[in-house]
């Protein structure tokens, strides 16, 4: 009765469930940094303007503040636009050394597109301790790098301009598509930036009374999103709020 | 700030590669979007040189060309243009070439004479309006060079990111600066005609210049203030080097006045105005805060309101320019214009941006204003201004320019600490090296007590303390230079948030539960789903309005999208903040709590072929796949609440024992929902991040289980969680377990009542159970259900 079992046809099959992406690729993050030593905190949503923008040194009526364009709620209250607040609370909290990652939820009023959201995801990393320099900064930026994309990944450091760090640097890696030989998705350069970055600036730490002589830092932020569509070619970001579970059940 | 690469090779004196540029920027300077060549639809043209010019045997107004582009013979080409010369070069579209517009070049017959391509005009190239027929080129480049490689309209557009603190690099003297130190080569401002410098006349707030009455009221919104006079002027089009350069970055040009402007701007980025001095009453120029009720039709043709928040430039009468933002239509150069009014001005950074915003109305100068110009730069800008029109306009200056500015400044100084410099940057730099990476971009560094005192040029507001300094080094020197070597750290004093983790841990168990639930990521963003929802101030739309307050509604609208694109079997689940409205005393703060939602239709579980294709076998799920979702949920999210049934409908809430608020309920949810979709259920709870307690061991048994199956009638009105009470109550330590096994409903009972059968499972730790301490066990819980509830056992 059995031999003519045929043993191809399919076996039972049950409902089988996923974290989403963007959870995935913040754990995977969060965990690559827990090796070097960070934990994970994370703050409010809704914050005052204090703690988004003039804690961080934004200057007041600055056009720094226009990329930052923000979700009010009234008063100085705002969606945080990143999440650096998370820096100020603990600084004012903890004494360092301090080494944190932030994960969690942005806003910016930006409206949908293929490659914009006004909420979103962002990580942020936050080091703060004696004799911290450039060379940490850039040590622990690249080891990330190579532990999230290859271990054969190079990666460089441009300048760039953040209110609340000083050196700033944007991190690049090479392009994933093409390999660093230039394709479409890396407009031809060979490279694709994932990460803002800095040494954290003085009037940071002076502003939540650290003395800034005697502590250096650094800090970083990155897009999980961003992340998640460069390393599977997901070409819209707006794929990871529609919740078609038929993408939901790709990345299970 | 899009960037000519001709223009940057003017000022270095060197050809440049635009590639090369980028990429020097990119690592020194400032990100770059993209290097985009133009006039690429000119690539199809080339240089020819006409050999011999014929009459067209047909046409009187034609000639037939015999021309040289390149190949192997002369071709034969009919021209229309009355200014054709033997001996001359012009551009020339073979057949096959493609010209601006999209036209391709065909060989064919003009007039019976058949013509191998064609001599191009100036309009036909888009490069401007003919000048009496065909392109005449000054060019000494062979016949068959093309086009773009002998003229010098080929230019690529570098597209430079620049930050909100480098106004530096929105002139391509800045850019150039930058460029120049990473090749070793210097700026040099070309020459733009004879220079006659005469040295501005320094006054404080008022002065007069060639019969202009200038005065500035508004010392805070305009600290340094200078104009310029100057008379017969000939208002007309630029030559065709000043429009290709403001072409070539993608500015329109206008006329040989505003264009003067409009280059200085894009060179030293120093805007200036100039404005008609006969429309000037008074003539004077007034520099105040507007007055409240004021108006102004600027240059776009609108009406503006103006306040007195806002600095302006008047005549004796009334506002004709809002300072740093935008120039009335009254006030503009025109054709007519014969005498002109230069103003170059300083105007305070915050004032213009306050003013722009009111106003909505930005200009490149607003843009640069509220970034910060350089005000020590001013005299040779406006020096440089005055040159320029004096090349492309004519005119002259009478009296040299006034120049208000009541409380002049001298150059900043900061000091840098060698070794500061490595402290911070993990690496020893020589205080030579330091030296000359700053100097090659302008500052100026002497030593002083120890230490540097470093001179900041104006058009460096950026730059303000010393660390400000050690980033110019570091960026100067290259980040690449420093190493990446991983080095010992201390462990930081910031523990883990609790609430990370419980949301980690319910996150893993909720996807780990069997129920193939996928996690969802909603925007919290929606209508008011509440009357404590969140409004927003400023919202991109109404349907996006508000804060969520609870997650459910947002995963039913997900539900409703996966049932639009034809998903039946849809079982998500979200973790995540919800917002209520704050108390009154946290101001406008709202409170932010933790959710855990669920929502759940389709098919039980996927179909299998040995189900035969029976419906039965493959259910939808119901109110019980809820209740087992709900409990899981509970049980991760707030372990201490117990679930009760609801109060009103079907559905369950989850109870704290203390007896307060419940955390969450759970219930059939209405949707928009197409004919096929299966019911929908949903539940949400407040999660607790209260700590856990830890699991203890319980011994496992070592003595053998009873098990006895009892068949009860159950009334109507008495539930199956009060029999079970007092089953556990008389069943003691001795009732292990307790599990429904079936309810029955129908024939052979009393009416109103049903028959439920629990399966009783009794172990002692110590010994063998006997039969008679069983049946004892058995026969008290048989007692007190029915002596309490009327229950009884089911005759067979």
């Amino acid at each position: 009765m059995l031999t003519d079992l045929d043993l191809t046809m399919p076996g039972r099959r049950q409902w089988r469930g996923g974290l989403h992406l963007v959870t995935q690729v913040v754990d995977e993050i969060c965990d690559v940094f827990r090796e070097l030593g960070f934990t994970r905190v994370v703050g409010p949503e809704a914050e005052t303007e204090r703690y988004n923008f003039y804690a961080l040194n934004f200057p007041k009526d600055h056009p720094a503040l226009d990329a930052q364009d923000s979700f009010y709620l009234g008063g100085d209250v705002v969606l945080r636009t990143h999440t650096s607040p998370v820096q100020i609370r603990t600084l004012e909290t903890y004494p360092p050394p301090i080494r944190i990652v932030t994960p969690g939820r942005c806003y910016r009023r930006d409206p949908f597109d293929a490659s914009h959201s006004p909420v979103f995801e962002q990580i942020e990393g936050f080091a703060v301790d004696e004799g911290i320099t450039f060379v940490d900064f850039k040590a622990t930026l690249a080891t990330f790098a190579r532990r999230i994309f290859s271990p054969t990944t190079k990666v460089r450091f441009r300048p760039s301009y953040f209110p609340f760090t000083e050196p700033s640097a944007e991190m690049d890696v090479q392009c994933q598509i093409c390999g660093g030989t230039g394709c479409a998705a890396c407009k031809q350069t060979g490279w694709m930036e994932i990460l803002g970055s800095g040494m954290v600036h003085p009037a940071v730490l002076e502003n939540c009374k650290v003395d800034s002589e005697k502590y250096t830092g650094f800090a970083w932020g990155m897009g999980p999103e961003r992340i998640a569509m460069l390393r599977h070619g997901i070409p819209d970001i707006r794929l990871f709020f529609d919740s078609d579970v038929r993408f939901l059940e790709q990345f299970r | 700030m899009i960037v000519s690469r001709r223009w940057l090779e003017a000022l270095i004196g060197k050809p440049l590669e635009g590639q090369d540029v980028a990429d020097r920027l990119a690592r020194q300077v400032a990100p770059v979007d993209g290097v985009v060549p133009i006039h690429q639809d000119l690539r199809d043209v080339l240089v020819a040189r006409v050999l011999e010019v014929r009459p067209h045997p047909n046409a009187d107004r034609l000639s037939l060309c015999l021309v040289d582009a390149g190949g192997n013979a002369p071709l034969e080409v009919v021209c229309g243009a009355p200014n054709v010369e033997a001996g001359k070069a012009y551009p020339f579209a073979p057949v096959g070439a493609t010209l601006p517009g999209g036209l391709t070049l065909e060989r064919r017959k003009i007039r019976g004479v058949e013509s191998n391509g064609m001599l191009c005009s100036a309009k036909e190239l888009g490069l401007g309006v003919d000048q009496g027929g065909i392109l005449e080129l000054d060019t000494e480049a062979p016949p068959g060079t093309p086009f773009l490689e002998a003229v010098p309209i080929a230019d690529e557009q570098i597209i430079i990111d620049v930050s909100a603190n480098r106004p530096d690099l929105l002139c391509h003297k800045g850019v150039a600066r930058e460029v120049a130190v990473s090749l070793g080569a210097t700026v040099k401002l070309p020459n733009i005609g004879d220079s006659t410098h005469q040295s501005p006349k320094h006054a404080t707030t008022q002065g007069n210049v060639d019969g202009v009455r200038v005065s500035v009221e508004d010392l805070e919104g305009a600290p340094r203030y200078m104009i310029a006079v100057m008379r017969g002027v000939k208002v007309q089009a630029s030559p065709s080097w000043l429009a290709t350069r403001l072409q070539a970055i993608g500015q329109r040009s206008i006329n040989n006045i505003v264009d003067a402007t409009n280059y200085i701007l894009f060179e030293i980025n120093q805007p200036l105005h100039a404005f008609d001095l006969a429309k000037l009453r008074g003539p004077a120029v007034v520099v105040r805060r507007a007055k409240a009720g004021e108006k102004i039709v600027t240059l776009d043709g609108v009406e503006r309101k103006l306040t007195p928040e806002m600095t302006v430039i008047c005549d004796a009468e009334r506002p004709s320019i809002v300072a740093g933002v935008m120039g009335s239509a009254e006030s503009e150069v025109s054709a007519a214009t014969t005498d002109i009014v230069l103003e170059c001005a300083y105007f305070q950074p915050t004032r213009v941006r306050r003013t722009r915003r009111a106003l909505g109305l930005s200009s490149e100068s607003s843009y640069r204003f509220e970034r910060g110009i350089d005000m020590l730069g001013m005299p040779d800008a406006l020096a440089r201004a005055i040159d320029l029109i004096r090349a492309v306009a004519g005119g002259e200056m009478r009296e040299p320019p006034v120049d208000l500015w009541p409380e002049p400044q001298k150059p900043r100084s900061v000091f840098l600490r060698e070794a500061r410099v490595s402290h911070l940057l993990g690496v020893p730099v020589p205080r030579k090296q330091i030296e000359q990476l700053l100097s090659a971009v302008g500052f100026v560094a002497a030593p002083k007590d120890e230490r540097l005192a470093v001179q900041i040029p104006g058009w460096r507001p950026d730059v303000t303390r010393e660390v400000d300094l050690i980033e110019e080094v570091a960026r100067l020197r290259g980040y690449d230079s420093f190493p990446d070597e991983l080095r010992p750290y201390r462990p930081g004093t910031v523990p883990d948030a609790p609430a990370e983790l419980t949301l980690g841990r319910i996150r893993e168990q909720l996807v780990r539960s069997g129920g193939g639930l996928l996690e969802a990521r909603s925007l919290p963003l929606g209508p008011a789903d509440g009357p404590d929802a969140v409004p927003i101030q400023n919202p991109l739309s109404a349907d996006e309005a508000h804060l969520r307050s609870r997650l459910l509604p947002g995963l039913v609208r997900r539900v409703e999208h996966n049932w639009s694109v034809g998903n039946r079997d849809v079982r998500l689940f979200e973790v995540g903040t919800v917002f209520r409205r704050g108390k009154r005393e946290t101001g406008n703060v709202p409170q932010e709590e933790l959710h855990v939602a669920i929502v759940l239709t389709g098919a039980r579980h996927p179909p299998h072929w040995s189900d035969q294709g029976d419906a039965a076998k493959l259910p939808d799920m119901d109110i019980w796949d809820l209740k087992r979702h709900f409990e899981l949920a509970v049980g991760v999210a707030v372990p201490e609440c117990e679930v009760q049934p609801a109060a009103n409908g079907p559905g369950w809430v989850a109870v704290p024992r203390a007896g307060a608020e419940p955390a969450g309920t759970a219930a059939p949810l209405e949707a928009d929902a197409p004919r096929w979709a299966g019911p929908l259920f949903g539940l949400e709870l407040t999660i607790s991040t209260a700590a856990r307690s830890l699991a203890r061991y319980q011994p496992l048994p070592t003595q053998p289980p009873v098990v006895r199956d009892l068949s009860l009638v159950v009334p109507g009105g008495v539930t199956a969680a009060s029999v079970e009470a007092v089953l556990r109550r008389e069943g003691g330590t001795l009732l292990e377990r307790l599990d429904v096994l079936d309810e029955y409903r129908g024939a052979g009972l009393p009416a109103g009542t049903r028959g439920v059968t629990w399966r009783c499972t009794f172990r002692a730790p110590d010994r063998t159970l006997t039969e008679s301490e069983t049946v004892a066990v058995l026969e008290r819980m048989l007692r007190a259900a029915e002596a309490t509830l009327d229950v009884r056992r089911r005759q067979a």
